[in-house]
């Protein structure tokens, strides 16, 4: 039973049994604080584990906010921010081999 | 429903930091499937989660755990994984580690049990990683805790 944020990344996988919610990244059983949204997320979760007969999929009609205005900010590549992208990856890449030279990484 | 293609997103998030092989998704035609054919009330679930209780391990290290259910932190370490950051917070456990919720489902009697452990399964950039050794160490994970079903709850 899978409960997540990302349609595309869950549905290209490909899972047994999965509830979706349209919510940010980082809470994907509901609000913070707001326990009857997750609870309903998890009821919908219990439902669909007892009930699927094949791979399914559940949407709830949850939404973060009355508006999108949030879907339009998430990893978004623009003028302001695109210098300091090239140079996160740069240190990224250092920081990597670092960890690598360190022998902190699995084989 | 306008769902964001994360996909789309990482790809030119990436891109613009100067990696230039695209990530290659996970994708299966086949997607493995077995009916959950015992009643809810006598059954044993547990959790599986993304999000990591140090941030001292760099996540290239980390491996599958299993962590007894008593030392679940109330604020998880995950600053180094990726979350929208911008949009909201992570200070409510209770919105992506289910483990009040399913307490109280044991309490009530709609579930027969919660495992004494819950899983962690390492954000990994190698699908190889995740497939020969994390996803079946989870499973015999959940074998050695006898559990009937998971909830998978990465963030």
């Amino acid at each position: 039973m899978v409960i997540g944020t990302a349609w595309d990344i869950v549905t290209h996988c490909g899972v047994p049994r999965f509830v979706y919610n349209d919510l940010p990244l980082g809470n994907p059983l509901g609000r913070p604080w707001d326990l009857n949204m997750q609870s309903q997320t998890l009821d919908a979760a219990l439902s669909l584990l007892v009930d699927a007969k094949s791979p399914a999929v559940d949407t709830t009609r949850h939404a973060w906010s009355t508006d999108e205005q949030w879907k339009s900010t998430y990893m978004a590549v623009n003028d302001e921010n695109r210098e300091s992208l090239r140079e996160r990856g740069e240190e990224n890449r250092r920081q990597r081999m670092a960890d690598k030279a360190a022998g902190l990484k699995r084989d | 429903m306008s769902y964001i293609s994360y996909m789309d997103r990482t790809r030119e998030f990436y891109a613009a930091q100067g990696f230039d092989v695209a990530y290659e998704w996970a994708h299966h035609d086949d997607v493995p499937f077995t009916a959950f054919t015992q009643r809810l009330s006598d059954a044993r679930v547990g959790i599986v989660t993304t999000v990591y209780m140090d941030q001292e391990t760099p996540m290239m290290a980390r491996q599958a755990e299993a962590v007894p259910v008593e030392q679940a932190p109330t604020h998880f370490l995950n600053d180094d994984l990726s979350w929208d950051k911008e949009t909201t917070h992570m200070a409510d456990r209770r919105s992506y580690f289910p483990l009040e919720y399913l307490r109280a489902c044991v309490t009530e009697g709609r579930l027969g049990s919660l495992s004494p452990r819950f899983y962690f399964a390492p954000t990994q950039y190698s699908q190889r990683l995740t497939i020969e050794q994390d996803a079946p160490a989870i499973v015999q994970f959940a074998r050695e805790d006898t559990l009937d079903a998971v909830i998978l709850v990465p963030i």
